[in-house]
């Protein structure tokens, strides 16, 4: 909110009138149709017993079961680790590109590479990773020749928490990229001149200017990536067989089991725990684009 | 501006170890994909490579996704980003709402929106017909987020007040306003918006995985089942595409330069 448009800084009454409000019609109902239908489908459906009548029997079941926690706890580090690895990474690696040529070869390779690489997941990510460090993969079999002694030799690190860590990890980088790049973009250079005009040294003006004013973006930029990893299927559900693993793969496994023990109220139970979970680091999301606004009008 | 020694230094260590971390497991493919698969074969093959062409099912799975690419792209160019800029400029107190709505997809994983969609697409598909729309419309709800996010920080850095207002004193209607006036000076929030949303239109797997879709990935994977070179070579070969079809889509200058002054 740079432009103060709500404190009506610039925001003229001409621009204001109800009829402007049938400017978000056409994508009220498109969003409708798509987004808020299904899920309000499965939320409704979350505490509903067969007979389509309220009832949170389902809810206390999934609640209290104990491989429902553990697959939550996963679900929990497993976003945890990789938001805070891959943001530190790509927002290093986002700086390294805008300190770069703009707009350069660098630049160009690097945004291609990174919105590929974001989306990167699922049953090719697994081929990649596969190839690298699975059974007689690229990096295995140069540390069975080398180095026999380390975890790289043996490739069953690959099929757990730590392996999925690398997996996710490998497209939370360039989604930091991707998000945290804009951010970097608009730091104004003029920041920096005054800051060296006034004497500052180069580590001075990042711990006084630069970090205090990217913290909140980061921390927001990062809260999407926890999110990001959090929601992820396709990777862990081609990558591991344990249904029981991940909260979304018990979903999946709820939803569609093919061997008759198909159950949509656990699933969407489970959803909703998941839906409540993101719905609290949004919140946290929303504080520090509040605070980013505060900061923005106060300058 | 000059860099220092020490600034350079960091700049290069960074890209090196994410370099690395990306581009390793991308060669590990590719050296996967030329490994001999059958007796005949001795040392390096392409013969993976070679077979691609000769799979019946791959060209109409990438002409459907590429179909419900352009049709996601529609919808980011005349729907979402239009809409976006009309709350920013004269809806303000919808701002809050919107952001909340965008970020919506982030909270339900794709898995659970088709659960959710199932009895809308069957709908769809008995009375109208089984087109890749249903499938477009649930790819740009999911891609919202990220397209949000690249927008609002683009409309954040520039002022589209003073933009509209000048645009409009000088005669200008509001559509020249939002496609010829705000459009073109947040350029990289719009590229880097569309840019995601083509990378995910050709990775997804779950959701056409289940309403039976076939489209670029299921076809992979079902070309995995039978053959693993073959599908890691189609793999390699099709994220080379996409960033080959991202490198030549011109990027022109980027935004910021041209407000800087007034911005400040």
């Amino acid at each position: 909110m740079r432009t103060g448009s709500a404190t009506g800084r610039t925001g003229s009454r001409y621009w204001r009138s109800k009829t402007a409000y049938l400017g978000v019609l056409p994508f009220l109902i498109f969003s409708g149709l798509f987004l808020l239908y299904p899920t309000w489908n499965v939320i409704s459906g979350s505490v509903k017993d067969t007979h389509n009548k309220f009832s949170t029997t389902v809810l206390k079941e999934v609640f209290n079961s104990p491989v429902a926690r553990h697959a939550f706890a996963n679900s929990l580090e497993l976003s945890a680790k990789t938001a805070i690895v891959g943001a530190i990474l790509g927002g290093l690696f986002a700086w390294a590109i805008v300190t770069g040529k703009p707009g350069g070869v660098f630049y160009k390779v690097s945004v291609a590479l990174s919105s590929v690489l974001a989306q990167f997941g699922g049953v090719m990510l697994t081929f990649a990773f596969l190839a690298t460090f699975g059974f007689n993969g690229l990096i295995s079999s140069l540390a069975v020749k080398f180095l026999p002694n380390t975890f790289l030799a043996d490739s069953t690190w690959l099929y757990g928490m730590n392996g999925l860590s690398v997996l996710y990890t490998f497209f939370q980088i360039p989604l930091m990229v991707l998000v945290f790049l804009p951010t970097l973009e608009n730091l104004k250079p003029q920041w920096r001149e005054a800051s060296d005009a006034l004497g500052g040294k180069a580590h001075e003006y990042w711990l006084r200017i630069g970090i205090p004013i990217l913290t909140p973006s980061f921390a927001g930029a990062a809260l999407l990536l926890f999110v990001n990893s959090f929601s992820a299927y396709a990777t862990a559900n081609t990558l591991i067989n344990l249904s029981d693993f991940l909260t979304p793969l018990e979903i999946a496994t709820a939803l569609t089991s093919e061997t008759g023990g198909s159950n949509p109220a656990e699933a969407k139970s489970l959803s909703l725990f998941m839906v409540i979970v993101v719905v609290i680091v949004m919140g946290l999301y929303a504080l520090l684009r509040r605070n980013v606004s505060k900061w923005e009008q106060k300058r | 501006m000059k860099q220092s020694l020490g600034v350079r230094l960091w700049r290069w260590t960074i890209i090196f170890v994410v370099a690395l971390y990306l581009l390793v497991p991308l060669y590990a493919m590719f050296d996967f994909s030329t490994k001999p698969f059958s007796y005949a074969d001795k040392g390096r093959t392409f013969r993976a490579w070679t077979m691609i062409a000769s799979q019946p099912d791959l060209v109409p799975a990438i002409t459907r996704s590429l179909i419900t690419a352009a049709i996601v792209m529609a919808l980011i160019l005349f729907l979402i980003v239009p809409t976006a800029i009309w709350v920013h400029l004269k809806l303000p107190a919808l701002r809050r709402p919107f952001e909340l709505l965008c970020l919506l997809p982030l909270a339900i994983p794709a898995i659970v929106i088709v659960v959710g969609i199932a009895p809308l697409y069957r709908w769809i598909s008995i009375n109208i017909n089984e087109s890749p729309i249903t499938l477009a419309g649930v790819y740009s709800m999911l891609i919202l987020p990220y397209t949000y996010r690249s927008l609002s920080a683009a409309l954040d850095a520039v002022d589209i007040h003073t933009l509209a207002e000048a645009a409009t004193t000088l005669g200008a209607t509001i559509s020249r306003v939002i496609f010829g006036i705000i459009m073109p000076t947040i350029k990289t929030g719009i590229v880097n918006g569309s840019f995601i949303a083509i990378a995910l239109v050709l990775g997804e797997y779950t959701i056409s995985n289940i309403l039976n879709f076939k489209t670029f990935q299921v076809v992979i994977a079902q070309i995995g089942r039978t053959n693993g070179n073959v599908a890691v070579a189609v793999s390699l070969a099709s994220l080379l595409f996409v960033i080959f079809l991202l490198l030549i889509i011109p990027t022109k200058k980027r935004q910021g330069t041209v407000l800087d002054v007034d911005v400040a």
